[in-house]
């Protein structure tokens, strides 16, 4: 009896810990996995209103394809087993098809979880990326008359604008296309239109890309920054009862 | 077969046993095989409604017929459905998803109640296609299994999924589901994701019989626990019982079979039973069938309670 009752009770602590021992394994190796396709290619274009931070989007997909359904241009895609994007998630490749940018915004209408943010109303508030410029392949950067990307452009002339630059070889300017990250939605319609071998402007996201100037730096000469230091003017200054400088002058005194 | 036939056994219920035979005609055959063909046509005209929906714009009344994939989908334009498990996931990663999914996961675990559980394994996903093959396949060639593994593990993955969705912020078993993968890429392209319904495949027929379905799905395992209370049942009707063990050799979930338990219950109780009907098909004497779970047990009540005694006695 006694006997038997040990037995079974090894047996069942073998059985816990068998359990436990697959379970925790079985566990790690899915975890790595998961790790693995979540942080995949965190850098993927999205469609218009994907949650900014890739780990929310991530979580909250439920990859059922139904923005894919909705887009008229069959621009987004679902992502394959081995797309290198975390798995069954929509994107797009602006070089193949771009975001069209539909005003009603089809596919943030079908999103059934809210990976696709209900509170993007205006496409133009969209940011799936940012169009960057290659200027050592860009045509106007050569001193060519292209500057297709700036003409295609849907937020033409404040995503994109045409500034002038000097030319080195002769007297007349080059005309430049700048990108103005305030404004690109990042749809990728620049890509698509680039007629260079390999698009010299294509869309990235920001991450990747932008800097950080600081809060420290305080651009005075800019309009929209704020004065945030009183300056008082102390009596009025007179040409003949200038005050004596105050500085210490201690280098200049005593031996060398 | 008729080996079988020409020994004469008496069954518990003092009949001579029968086994089954695969009927000549036609007519017999598809008779037997009703509810695998009307299986497969639910399998296979779900999947079509979706391929044919995002592929060639297939419209009622002007409203995209299904969007979608079995995650979560739209059918004709208003009512949302979605996979009440993969709802389940998300929200363990501490995100609240728009109202829209989770009404259609309240539909879905709704209707899933009331047809069975795990009627949707047999009848739904589409990876029952591929483990059914790797399954008939190894019947036929007489493959043996090469480990022996309980099929309460499915109730591990099953926590696992949980456990892990919320520790690593990702719906654990969406992310690595060959279901998914298989499903998603008959409709929106195909990728590597045959790759894993390979795997399956060869898992199930060479290493474990019904070893994906049967034993890992956590999917499977979290319909089973719903299928506890589910409306459609397969009723058992004890007294025609020969004991032949027809249904136990075809069934894909084989101990939820237990004689000793449906004649108590009058039914298969087990959520883990599919729904799939082949039982029904094969036994020889009409003991099983379709019915409905209140049903069954309004009218065995009386016939439940002497066996019962017959069995503490």
């Amino acid at each position: 009896m006694n006997t038997k009752s040990s037995t079974t009770r090894r047996d069942f602590l073998v059985k816990m810990g068998q359990g436990a021992a697959l379970a925790a394994t079985g566990g790690l190796i899915w975890s790595y996995l998961l790790n693995q396709q979540a942080r995949a290619t965190p850098f993927a274009i999205r469609p218009p209103g994907a949650l900014a931070d890739p780990d929310d989007f991530n979580a909250r997909c439920i990859k059922c394809g139904q923005c894919v359904d909705a887009c008229p241009y069959d621009t987004l895609k679902l992502a394959t087993a081995d797309a290198g994007i975390p798995i069954g998630t929509p994107y797009f490749i602006p070089r193949e098809i771009p975001c069209y940018m539909c005003e009603d915004i089809p596919c943030l209408k079908a999103c059934p979880t809210g990976a696709i943010d209900p509170a993007l109303e205006n496409i133009d508030d969209s940011r799936m990326g940012l169009a960057v410029i290659d200027i050592e392949n860009c045509l106007s950067w050569q001193g060519l008359r292209c500057e297709i990307c700036f003409r295609e452009c849907p937020v033409q002339g404040k995503a994109i604008s045409v500034e002038h630059h000097p030319r080195r070889i002769s007297k007349h300017a080059m005309f430049v296309p700048l990108v103005h990250s305030s404004d690109c939605t990042g749809c990728g319609i620049c890509e698509k239109a680039c007629p260079t071998e390999e698009a010299a402007i294509r869309v990235v996201q920001p991450e990747l890309v932008q800097g950080k100037i600081g809060d420290h730096y305080r651009l005075g000469w800019t309009v929209d920054t704020p004065i945030t230091q009183e300056f008082e003017i102390r009596g009025k200054p007179d040409a003949g009862d200038r005050a004596p400088p105050t500085g210490l002058d201690y280098l200049n005194e005593g031996p060398l | 077969m008729n080996d079988k036939q020409q020994s004469v056994r008496l069954g518990p219920n003092g009949k001579p046993v029968r086994y089954f035979v695969m009927p000549d005609s036609l007519s017999g055959k598809l008779q037997v095989w009703r509810y695998l063909l009307l299986r497969r046509a639910v399998q296979l005209g779900l999947l079509l409604l979706f391929f044919g929906t995002v592929n060639w714009d297939w419209k009622i009344a002007e409203q995209p017929v299904l969007t979608g994939n079995l995650s979560s989908s739209e059918l004709l334009g208003f009512l949302p459905l979605a996979d009440p498990f993969a709802v389940l996931q998300i929200m363990l990663t501490r995100q609240i998803p728009q109202q829209e999914v989770l009404i259609g996961a309240a539909i879905i675990l709704a209707a899933v109640a009331l047809i069975g559980g795990r009627t949707w394994c047999a009848w739904v996903c589409p990876l029952n296609m591929v483990t059914d093959l790797a399954a008939w396949t190894r019947r036929r060639l007489g493959i043996k299994d090469v480990f022996i593994l309980s099929r309460q593990i499915r109730y591990t993955v099953l926590a696992l999924t949980l456990f892990l969705s919320a520790l690593t912020g990702v719906a654990a078993f969406e992310w690595i589901s060959p279901i998914s993968m298989l499903h998603r890429e008959l409709i929106y392209g195909i990728g590597a994701g045959w790759i894993a319904v390979i795997g399956v495949f060869l898992f199930d027929l060479f290493i474990l019989r019904n070893g994906w379905c049967g034993h890992l799905c956590p999917l499977g395992a979290f319909y089973a626990v719903i299928g506890k209370v589910a409306l459609l049942r397969i009723a058992f009707d004890t007294p025609t019982c020969t004991h032949c063990g027809e249904c136990a050799k075809i069934c894909p979930e084989p101990q939820v079979l237990n004689i000793k338990a449906a004649s108590v219950a009058g039914m298969i109780a087990s959520g883990e039973c599919t729904n799939c009907g082949r039982c029904i098909a094969v036994c020889p004497e009409d003991t099983l069938k379709f019915d409905l779970r209140h049903h069954i047990q309004n009218q065995q009540v009386p016939n439940t309670t002497e066996s019962q005694q017959r069995r503490a006695a």
